[in-house]
Protein backbone atom coordinates (compact mmCIF):
# COMPACT_ATOMS: atom_id res chain seq x y z
CA UNK A 1 0.00 0.00 0.00
CA UNK A 2 2.63 2.19 0.35
CA UNK A 3 4.12 1.68 -2.84
CA UNK A 4 0.43 3.22 -4.10
CA UNK A 5 1.03 7.18 -3.17
CA UNK A 6 4.75 6.85 -4.36
CA UNK A 7 3.34 5.85 -7.53
CA UNK A 8 0.69 7.95 -7.93
CA UNK A 9 2.15 10.79 -8.40
CA UNK A 10 4.90 9.79 -10.77
CA UNK A 11 2.24 8.43 -12.78
CA UNK A 12 0.75 11.77 -13.24
CA UNK A 13 3.75 13.17 -14.28
CA UNK A 14 4.93 10.84 -16.19
CA UNK A 15 1.48 10.33 -17.62
CA UNK A 16 1.83 12.36 -20.61
CA UNK A 17 4.98 10.05 -21.74
CA UNK A 18 3.76 7.18 -20.62
CA UNK A 19 0.26 6.84 -21.18
CA UNK A 20 0.94 6.54 -24.33
CA UNK A 21 2.06 3.88 -24.15
CA UNK A 22 -0.92 2.35 -22.42
CA UNK A 23 -3.33 3.93 -25.11
CA UNK A 24 -0.92 2.33 -27.74
CA UNK A 25 -0.67 -1.02 -26.44
CA UNK A 26 -3.85 -2.29 -27.44
CA UNK A 27 -3.49 -0.71 -30.68
CA UNK A 28 -0.37 -2.11 -31.40
CA UNK A 29 -2.16 -5.61 -30.86
CA UNK A 30 1.17 -6.61 -28.57
CA UNK A 31 -0.65 -9.40 -27.18
CA UNK A 32 -2.21 -7.26 -24.75
CA UNK A 33 -5.64 -6.38 -25.58
CA UNK A 34 -6.38 -7.03 -21.17
CA UNK A 35 -8.49 -5.42 -19.05
CA UNK A 36 -6.68 -1.94 -19.48
CA UNK A 37 -7.60 -1.30 -22.68
CA UNK A 38 -11.00 -1.28 -22.63
CA UNK A 39 -11.24 0.93 -19.78
CA UNK A 40 -9.57 2.92 -21.38
CA UNK A 41 -11.43 3.45 -24.01
CA UNK A 42 -14.78 4.09 -21.67
CA UNK A 43 -13.79 6.35 -20.19
CA UNK A 44 -12.68 8.33 -23.14
CA UNK A 45 -15.66 8.02 -24.77
CA UNK A 46 -16.83 11.58 -24.00
CA UNK A 47 -16.23 12.55 -26.78
CA UNK A 48 -13.74 15.45 -25.79
CA UNK A 49 -10.89 13.50 -27.51
CA UNK A 50 -12.98 13.12 -30.96
CA UNK A 51 -14.02 16.71 -30.84
CA UNK A 52 -10.33 17.83 -30.00
CA UNK A 53 -9.14 15.90 -33.16
CA UNK A 54 -10.31 18.71 -35.78
CA UNK A 55 -9.42 21.22 -33.29
CA UNK A 56 -5.99 20.43 -33.19
CA UNK A 57 -5.93 19.78 -36.91
CA UNK A 58 -7.02 23.07 -37.90
CA UNK A 59 -4.71 24.51 -34.99
CA UNK A 60 -2.33 22.80 -36.55
CA UNK A 61 -2.56 24.05 -39.79
CA UNK A 62 -2.72 27.65 -38.32
CA UNK A 63 0.80 26.63 -35.94
CA UNK A 64 1.98 25.19 -39.71
CA UNK A 65 1.52 28.10 -40.79
CA UNK A 66 2.73 30.47 -38.32
CA UNK A 67 5.99 27.88 -38.42
CA UNK A 68 6.53 28.17 -42.16
CA UNK A 69 8.77 31.48 -41.17
CA UNK A 70 10.78 29.72 -39.20
CA UNK A 71 10.67 26.62 -41.45
CA UNK A 72 14.51 27.39 -42.17
CA UNK A 73 15.66 26.00 -38.68
CA UNK A 74 12.28 24.03 -38.31
CA UNK A 75 14.44 22.11 -41.21
CA UNK A 76 17.37 21.03 -39.04
CA UNK A 77 15.21 19.75 -36.60
CA UNK A 78 13.72 17.80 -38.99
CA UNK A 79 16.98 16.39 -40.31
CA UNK A 80 16.85 15.15 -36.91
CA UNK A 81 13.88 13.51 -36.75
CA UNK A 82 14.62 11.65 -39.76
CA UNK A 83 17.86 10.40 -37.66
CA UNK A 84 16.09 9.53 -34.81
CA UNK A 85 13.48 7.68 -36.88
CA UNK A 86 16.37 5.74 -38.46
CA UNK A 87 17.57 4.47 -35.22
CA UNK A 88 14.11 3.97 -34.26
CA UNK A 89 14.08 -0.10 -34.65
CA UNK A 90 16.41 -0.18 -31.29
CA UNK A 91 14.08 2.73 -29.74
CA UNK A 92 10.73 0.67 -29.80
CA UNK A 93 12.80 -2.75 -28.49
CA UNK A 94 13.89 -0.14 -25.78
CA UNK A 95 10.21 1.49 -25.44
CA UNK A 96 8.47 -2.54 -24.80
CA UNK A 97 11.69 -2.74 -22.22
CA UNK A 98 10.23 0.10 -20.26
CA UNK A 99 6.71 -0.20 -20.60
CA UNK A 100 6.74 -3.64 -19.00
CA UNK A 101 8.31 -3.16 -15.71
CA UNK A 102 5.39 -0.32 -15.45
CA UNK A 103 2.49 -2.52 -15.97
CA UNK A 104 4.15 -5.23 -13.54
CA UNK A 105 4.26 -2.56 -11.30
CA UNK A 106 0.52 -1.49 -11.89
CA UNK A 107 -0.57 -4.94 -11.68
CA UNK A 108 1.54 -5.46 -8.65
CA UNK A 109 -0.16 -2.43 -6.58
CA UNK A 110 -3.70 -3.94 -7.70
CA UNK A 111 -6.55 -4.28 -10.42
CA UNK A 112 -8.00 -0.78 -9.24
CA UNK A 113 -5.38 1.10 -10.18
CA UNK A 114 -5.70 1.04 -14.12
CA UNK A 115 -9.36 3.02 -13.60
CA UNK A 116 -7.52 5.56 -11.88
CA UNK A 117 -5.23 5.75 -14.19
CA UNK A 118 -7.40 6.05 -17.19
CA UNK A 119 -9.47 8.73 -15.78
CA UNK A 120 -6.63 10.95 -14.20
CA UNK A 121 -5.03 10.07 -17.77
CA UNK A 122 -7.87 11.23 -20.54
CA UNK A 123 -6.83 14.76 -20.39
CA UNK A 124 -3.08 13.66 -20.41
CA UNK A 125 -4.16 11.38 -23.94
CA UNK A 126 -5.80 14.46 -25.77
CA UNK A 127 -2.72 16.09 -25.15
CA UNK A 128 -0.73 14.03 -25.98
CA UNK A 129 -2.33 12.91 -29.20
CA UNK A 130 -2.19 16.84 -30.16
CA UNK A 131 1.28 17.15 -30.50
CA UNK A 132 1.10 13.85 -31.93
CA UNK A 133 -1.43 14.97 -34.18
CA UNK A 134 1.24 18.41 -34.90
CA UNK A 135 4.10 15.90 -35.30
CA UNK A 136 2.02 13.82 -37.93
CA UNK A 137 0.98 16.57 -39.83
CA UNK A 138 3.95 18.34 -41.28
CA UNK A 139 7.33 17.09 -40.26
CA UNK A 140 9.82 19.49 -41.46
CA UNK A 141 7.96 22.64 -41.16
CA UNK A 142 6.92 22.25 -37.23
CA UNK A 143 8.66 24.79 -35.76
CA UNK A 144 6.16 25.82 -32.83
CA UNK A 145 5.38 22.21 -32.05
CA UNK A 146 8.19 20.81 -31.85
CA UNK A 147 9.64 23.27 -29.82
CA UNK A 148 6.26 22.55 -27.03
CA UNK A 149 7.38 19.55 -27.24
CA UNK A 150 11.03 19.56 -26.82
CA UNK A 151 9.73 21.87 -23.70
CA UNK A 152 7.34 19.53 -22.36
CA UNK A 153 10.09 16.66 -22.75
CA UNK A 154 12.33 18.64 -20.53
CA UNK A 155 10.05 18.82 -17.74
CA UNK A 156 8.82 15.67 -18.30
CA UNK A 157 12.41 14.64 -17.59
CA UNK A 158 13.23 16.92 -14.34
CA UNK A 159 10.04 15.65 -13.05
CA UNK A 160 10.99 11.92 -13.68
CA UNK A 161 14.50 12.58 -12.53
CA UNK A 162 13.22 13.58 -9.14
CA UNK A 163 10.63 10.80 -9.29
CA UNK A 164 13.63 8.54 -10.22
CA UNK A 165 14.60 7.13 -6.65
CA UNK A 166 10.57 6.04 -6.40
CA UNK A 167 11.58 4.40 -10.27
CA UNK A 168 14.90 3.74 -10.08
CA UNK A 169 14.20 -0.49 -10.40
CA UNK A 170 11.78 0.09 -12.92
CA UNK A 171 14.27 2.37 -14.59
CA UNK A 172 17.51 0.31 -14.42
CA UNK A 173 16.95 -1.30 -18.00
CA UNK A 174 17.34 2.52 -19.78
CA UNK A 175 20.04 2.90 -17.75
CA UNK A 176 21.43 6.91 -17.55
CA UNK A 177 19.32 9.70 -17.80
CA UNK A 178 21.11 11.05 -20.88
CA UNK A 179 19.77 8.18 -22.58
CA UNK A 180 16.03 8.72 -21.36
CA UNK A 181 16.21 12.20 -22.50
CA UNK A 182 17.04 10.90 -26.05
CA UNK A 183 14.17 8.42 -25.58
CA UNK A 184 12.22 11.07 -24.73
CA UNK A 185 12.06 13.21 -27.83
CA UNK A 186 12.76 9.64 -29.54
CA UNK A 187 9.72 7.94 -28.19
CA UNK A 188 7.29 10.48 -29.65
CA UNK A 189 8.84 9.46 -32.99
CA UNK A 190 8.72 5.68 -32.37
CA UNK A 191 4.69 6.04 -30.96
CA UNK A 192 3.95 8.54 -33.98
CA UNK A 193 5.30 5.42 -36.72
CA UNK A 194 3.66 3.15 -34.83
CA UNK A 195 0.24 4.87 -34.10
CA UNK A 196 0.06 5.68 -38.11
CA UNK A 197 -0.03 2.28 -39.51
CA UNK A 198 -2.57 1.08 -36.85
CA UNK A 199 -5.03 3.14 -37.10
CA UNK A 200 -6.14 5.26 -40.34
CA UNK A 201 -3.56 7.98 -38.67
CA UNK A 202 -5.79 8.35 -35.85
CA UNK A 203 -6.66 4.80 -34.43
CA UNK A 204 -8.06 7.17 -31.75
CA UNK A 205 -11.48 7.14 -31.56
CA UNK A 206 -12.97 5.56 -28.55
CA UNK A 207 -15.95 4.34 -30.57
CA UNK A 208 -13.81 2.63 -33.05
CA UNK A 209 -13.81 -0.42 -31.37
CA UNK A 210 -17.44 -0.48 -30.09
CA UNK A 211 -20.21 -2.51 -31.53
CA UNK A 212 -22.89 1.01 -31.31
CA UNK A 213 -23.65 2.70 -34.54
CA UNK A 214 -21.38 5.67 -35.32
CA UNK A 215 -23.15 9.22 -34.81
CA UNK A 216 -22.60 11.35 -37.77
CA UNK A 217 -20.34 13.37 -36.78
CA UNK A 218 -18.57 11.41 -35.14
CA UNK A 219 -17.93 10.16 -38.82
CA UNK A 220 -17.72 13.00 -40.11
CA UNK A 221 -15.00 14.43 -37.64
CA UNK A 222 -12.72 11.01 -38.38
CA UNK A 223 -12.92 11.29 -42.05
CA UNK A 224 -11.87 15.60 -41.82
CA UNK A 225 -9.46 14.50 -39.23
CA UNK A 226 -7.94 11.71 -41.21
CA UNK A 227 -8.32 13.77 -44.90
CA UNK A 228 -6.35 16.68 -43.47
CA UNK A 229 -3.94 13.85 -41.56
CA UNK A 230 -3.07 12.44 -44.61
CA UNK A 231 -2.65 15.57 -47.18
CA UNK A 232 -2.06 18.53 -44.84
CA UNK A 233 -2.03 20.79 -48.42
CA UNK A 234 -5.39 20.49 -48.53
CA UNK A 235 -6.03 22.95 -45.62
CA UNK A 236 -4.51 25.32 -47.15
CA UNK A 237 -5.43 25.28 -50.73
CA UNK A 238 -9.03 24.87 -50.46
CA UNK A 239 -10.18 28.19 -50.59
CA UNK A 240 -8.05 29.31 -52.67
CA UNK A 241 -9.23 29.17 -56.63
CA UNK A 242 -6.75 29.25 -59.63
CA UNK A 243 -5.80 32.69 -60.23
CA UNK A 244 -3.47 34.36 -62.72
CA UNK A 245 -2.66 37.83 -62.59
CA UNK A 246 -4.98 39.82 -65.35
CA UNK A 247 -2.39 40.53 -67.93
CA UNK A 248 -1.22 44.02 -68.58
CA UNK A 249 -1.49 45.41 -72.23
CA UNK A 250 0.11 48.33 -72.88
CA UNK A 251 -0.25 49.98 -76.35
CA UNK A 252 3.03 50.55 -78.29
CA UNK A 253 3.02 53.43 -80.52
CA UNK A 254 -0.27 53.12 -83.03
CA UNK A 255 -0.39 49.33 -83.88
CA UNK A 256 1.03 47.23 -81.96
CA UNK A 257 0.21 46.35 -78.36
CA UNK A 258 3.11 45.13 -75.89
CA UNK A 259 1.73 41.79 -73.70
CA UNK A 260 4.07 42.68 -70.52
CA UNK A 261 3.94 39.55 -68.02
CA UNK A 262 3.58 36.85 -70.50
CA UNK A 263 6.22 35.62 -68.50
CA UNK A 264 4.78 35.43 -65.19
CA UNK A 265 1.21 33.79 -66.77
CA UNK A 266 3.31 31.22 -68.40
CA UNK A 267 4.88 30.27 -65.31
CA UNK A 268 2.02 30.27 -63.26
CA UNK A 269 0.43 27.87 -65.84
CA UNK A 270 3.35 25.93 -66.37
CA UNK A 271 3.49 26.32 -70.35
CA UNK A 272 6.26 27.33 -72.63
CA UNK A 273 5.68 30.76 -73.92
CA UNK A 274 6.23 29.83 -77.00
CA UNK A 275 3.09 27.73 -77.09
CA UNK A 276 1.23 30.34 -75.52
CA UNK A 277 2.50 33.30 -78.12
CA UNK A 278 1.58 30.43 -80.63
CA UNK A 279 -1.93 30.02 -79.70
CA UNK A 280 -2.14 34.16 -79.48
CA UNK A 281 -1.40 35.09 -82.46
CA UNK A 282 -3.66 31.95 -83.75
CA UNK A 283 -6.58 33.13 -82.07
CA UNK A 284 -5.70 36.72 -82.72
CA UNK A 285 -5.39 36.43 -86.55
CA UNK A 286 -2.43 38.63 -86.04
CA UNK A 287 1.93 37.52 -85.72
CA UNK A 288 4.46 39.71 -83.83
CA UNK A 289 7.39 39.17 -81.27
CA UNK A 290 9.30 39.29 -78.32
CA UNK A 291 11.56 42.10 -77.62
CA UNK A 292 14.62 41.86 -75.49
CA UNK A 293 12.95 41.90 -72.16
CA UNK A 294 10.75 38.86 -72.45
CA UNK A 295 7.46 41.02 -73.44
CA UNK A 296 5.68 40.03 -76.31
CA UNK A 297 4.92 42.61 -78.99
CA UNK A 298 1.63 41.89 -80.92
CA UNK A 299 0.50 43.61 -84.01
CA UNK A 300 -2.81 44.85 -83.73
CA UNK A 301 -4.41 47.03 -81.10
CA UNK A 302 -5.76 44.89 -78.25
CA UNK A 303 -7.24 45.24 -74.49
CA UNK A 304 -6.70 43.65 -72.01
CA UNK A 305 -10.10 42.20 -71.69
CA UNK A 306 -9.57 40.80 -75.02
CA UNK A 307 -6.68 38.91 -74.70
CA UNK A 308 -7.78 37.98 -71.21
CA UNK A 309 -10.42 36.33 -72.90
CA UNK A 310 -7.89 34.35 -75.17
CA UNK A 311 -6.40 33.70 -72.06
CA UNK A 312 -8.86 32.10 -70.61
CA UNK A 313 -9.70 29.76 -73.63
CA UNK A 314 -6.21 28.76 -73.59
CA UNK A 315 -6.58 27.53 -70.00
CA UNK A 316 -9.92 25.69 -70.75
CA UNK A 317 -8.51 24.08 -73.61
CA UNK A 318 -4.36 23.78 -72.69
CA UNK A 319 -4.12 23.88 -68.83
CA UNK A 320 -7.41 22.31 -67.30
CA UNK A 321 -7.52 18.92 -66.77
CA UNK A 322 -10.98 17.60 -68.61
CA UNK A 323 -11.04 14.82 -65.88
CA UNK A 324 -10.86 16.63 -62.63
CA UNK A 325 -10.41 20.47 -63.24
CA UNK A 326 -7.51 20.35 -61.93
CA UNK A 327 -5.04 23.35 -63.45
CA UNK A 328 -2.13 20.74 -62.21
CA UNK A 329 -0.89 19.69 -65.60
CA UNK A 330 2.01 19.15 -67.63
CA UNK A 331 1.82 19.46 -71.41
CA UNK A 332 4.69 17.48 -73.39
CA UNK A 333 5.46 16.90 -77.07
CA UNK A 334 5.25 13.13 -78.71
CA UNK A 335 5.42 12.69 -81.50
CA UNK A 336 4.72 16.17 -83.03
CA UNK A 337 1.39 15.39 -80.96
CA UNK A 338 0.80 17.22 -77.62
CA UNK A 339 -0.08 15.10 -74.84
CA UNK A 340 -1.70 16.70 -71.18
CA UNK A 341 -0.93 14.42 -67.93
CA UNK A 342 -2.63 15.58 -65.14
CA UNK A 343 -0.45 16.11 -61.87
CA UNK A 344 -3.38 15.19 -59.60
CA UNK A 345 -5.69 12.55 -61.01
CA UNK A 346 -2.99 10.97 -63.51
CA UNK A 347 -5.03 11.16 -66.46
CA UNK A 348 -3.56 12.02 -69.61
CA UNK A 349 -5.16 13.27 -72.95
CA UNK A 350 -4.11 14.74 -76.24
CA UNK A 351 -4.71 17.77 -77.04
CA UNK A 352 -5.30 19.62 -80.12
CA UNK A 353 -2.10 21.12 -81.88
CA UNK A 354 -2.49 24.69 -81.93
CA UNK A 355 -3.91 25.48 -86.05
CA UNK A 356 -3.58 29.15 -87.60
CA UNK A 357 -6.28 28.25 -89.93
CA UNK A 358 -7.15 30.77 -92.52
CA UNK A 359 -5.19 34.04 -92.81
CA UNK A 360 -6.92 36.59 -94.78
CA UNK A 361 -4.23 39.17 -96.78
CA UNK A 362 -4.63 42.20 -94.83
CA UNK A 363 -2.70 45.37 -96.29
CA UNK A 364 -0.78 46.21 -98.89
CA UNK A 365 -0.48 43.09 -101.27
CA UNK A 366 2.72 44.87 -102.62
CA UNK A 367 4.28 44.90 -99.71
CA UNK A 368 3.43 41.50 -98.62
CA UNK A 369 5.12 40.51 -101.99
CA UNK A 370 8.28 42.14 -101.07
CA UNK A 371 8.42 41.47 -97.62
CA UNK B 1 1.86 -18.52 -106.15
CA UNK B 2 -0.39 -16.55 -103.91
CA UNK B 3 1.61 -13.65 -102.68
CA UNK B 4 -0.40 -11.75 -100.42
CA UNK B 5 1.46 -8.82 -101.33
CA UNK B 6 -0.18 -8.74 -104.69
CA UNK B 7 -3.90 -9.38 -103.12
CA UNK B 8 -6.54 -7.06 -104.39
CA UNK B 9 -7.60 -6.68 -100.33
CA UNK B 10 -6.05 -4.01 -98.74
CA UNK B 11 -5.00 -4.83 -95.32
CA UNK B 12 -5.21 -1.63 -94.30
CA UNK B 13 -8.36 -0.55 -95.21
CA UNK B 14 -10.09 0.06 -92.41
CA UNK B 15 -6.73 0.91 -90.71
CA UNK B 16 -6.51 4.50 -92.76
CA UNK B 17 -10.56 4.97 -91.97
CA UNK B 18 -9.76 6.65 -89.16
CA UNK B 19 -7.58 8.89 -90.75
CA UNK B 20 -10.09 9.29 -92.96
CA UNK B 21 -12.58 9.64 -90.55
CA UNK B 22 -10.37 12.23 -88.72
CA UNK B 23 -9.68 15.01 -91.22
CA UNK B 24 -13.51 15.13 -92.09
CA UNK B 25 -13.73 15.38 -88.52
CA UNK B 26 -11.83 17.84 -87.74
CA UNK B 27 -13.06 19.45 -90.83
CA UNK B 28 -16.71 19.56 -89.51
CA UNK B 29 -15.66 22.27 -87.01
CA UNK B 30 -16.77 25.31 -88.29
CA UNK B 31 -14.18 27.86 -87.61
CA UNK B 32 -15.34 31.77 -87.20
CA UNK B 33 -12.19 34.22 -86.65
CA UNK B 34 -11.34 38.06 -86.84
CA UNK B 35 -9.04 39.95 -88.24
CA UNK B 36 -7.78 43.40 -87.43
CA UNK B 37 -7.22 45.55 -90.35
CA UNK B 38 -6.26 49.04 -90.10
CA UNK B 39 -7.93 51.61 -87.27
CA UNK B 40 -11.03 50.07 -86.37
CA UNK B 41 -11.75 47.92 -89.31
CA UNK B 42 -11.74 44.37 -88.90
CA UNK B 43 -12.12 41.14 -91.33
CA UNK B 44 -14.18 37.74 -90.31
CA UNK B 45 -13.76 34.64 -91.97
CA UNK B 46 -15.91 31.90 -91.86
CA UNK B 47 -13.83 28.23 -92.74
CA UNK B 48 -15.09 24.94 -92.80
CA UNK B 49 -18.06 24.71 -94.39
CA UNK B 50 -19.67 21.57 -95.29
CA UNK B 51 -19.66 20.59 -98.31
CA UNK B 52 -23.45 20.12 -98.73
CA UNK B 53 -24.40 23.91 -98.00
CA UNK B 54 -23.66 26.11 -101.13
CA UNK B 55 -20.83 28.79 -99.78
CA UNK B 56 -22.21 31.06 -102.41
CA UNK B 57 -25.45 31.63 -101.75
CA UNK B 58 -25.10 31.47 -98.10
CA UNK B 59 -22.15 34.00 -98.50
CA UNK B 60 -25.22 35.98 -100.43
CA UNK B 61 -27.78 35.95 -97.36
CA UNK B 62 -24.96 36.75 -95.27
CA UNK B 63 -24.11 40.45 -97.22
CA UNK B 64 -28.24 40.74 -97.50
CA UNK B 65 -28.56 39.92 -93.61
CA UNK B 66 -25.68 41.49 -91.77
CA UNK B 67 -25.50 44.47 -94.41
CA UNK B 68 -21.72 44.06 -95.44
CA UNK B 69 -19.44 43.17 -98.55
CA UNK B 70 -17.52 40.05 -98.46
CA UNK B 71 -16.11 37.47 -101.18
CA UNK B 72 -15.07 33.80 -101.05
CA UNK B 73 -11.54 33.13 -100.77
CA UNK B 74 -10.25 29.68 -102.23
CA UNK B 75 -7.52 28.69 -99.91
CA UNK B 76 -5.04 25.74 -101.21
CA UNK B 77 -5.51 24.42 -97.52
CA UNK B 78 -8.46 25.40 -96.39
CA UNK B 79 -10.86 25.36 -99.31
CA UNK B 80 -13.61 27.94 -99.70
CA UNK B 81 -13.73 30.62 -97.14
CA UNK B 82 -16.24 32.92 -96.79
CA UNK B 83 -14.86 36.51 -95.72
CA UNK B 84 -16.61 39.04 -94.47
CA UNK B 85 -16.39 43.10 -93.88
CA UNK B 86 -16.51 43.81 -90.42
CA UNK B 87 -17.35 41.65 -87.03
CA UNK B 88 -19.83 39.51 -87.95
CA UNK B 89 -18.98 37.00 -86.02
CA UNK B 90 -21.84 36.71 -83.33
CA UNK B 91 -24.23 36.91 -86.06
CA UNK B 92 -22.78 34.86 -88.48
CA UNK B 93 -22.95 32.25 -85.41
CA UNK B 94 -26.46 33.12 -84.78
CA UNK B 95 -27.30 33.12 -88.69
CA UNK B 96 -26.05 29.28 -88.74
CA UNK B 97 -27.73 27.75 -85.81
CA UNK B 98 -30.73 29.28 -86.38
CA UNK B 99 -30.40 27.84 -90.08
CA UNK B 100 -30.00 24.23 -88.07
CA UNK B 101 -26.22 24.16 -88.07
CA UNK B 102 -25.37 22.85 -84.55
CA UNK B 103 -23.66 25.03 -82.01
CA UNK B 104 -21.11 22.42 -80.78
CA UNK B 105 -19.75 22.14 -84.41
CA UNK B 106 -19.06 26.07 -84.44
CA UNK B 107 -15.63 27.46 -83.16
CA UNK B 108 -15.76 31.11 -82.24
CA UNK B 109 -12.23 32.08 -82.21
CA UNK B 110 -10.56 35.85 -81.76
CA UNK B 111 -10.71 37.99 -78.58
Amino acid sequence: MSEEPLFDPSLKKRSKKKQVAFSENPLGADADPTVPAPSLDDTTSSGDVIDLGPKTVHEQMKQNEAGIGDAASGLGEAKEEDDFKAMFGDLKKKKKKKEIPLELGEEGSGTSTPITNASTTAPGITEDLDFFDLKKKKKSTKKKAAFDLEAFEKELQESKSKDANAEDDEDIPDGEHLNDIDEAELGDDVFDRSEVPAGVDQGTEPWLGSDRDYTYQELLTRFYASLHASNPSLLTSTGKRYTIAPPSIHREGNKKSIFANISDICKRMHRQPEHVIQYLFAELGTTGSVDGSGRLVIKGRFQQKQIENVLRRYIVEYVTCKTCKSPDTLLTKENRIFFMACESCGSRRSVNAVKTGFQAQVGKRSRNRTG
Amino acid sequence: MSVQNLNTFDPFADAADPLAADEPGRQSYIHIRIQQRNGRKTLTTLQGLPKEYDSKKILKAFKKEFACNGTLVDDEEMGQVIQLQGDQRAKISTFLTENGIPRASIKLHGF
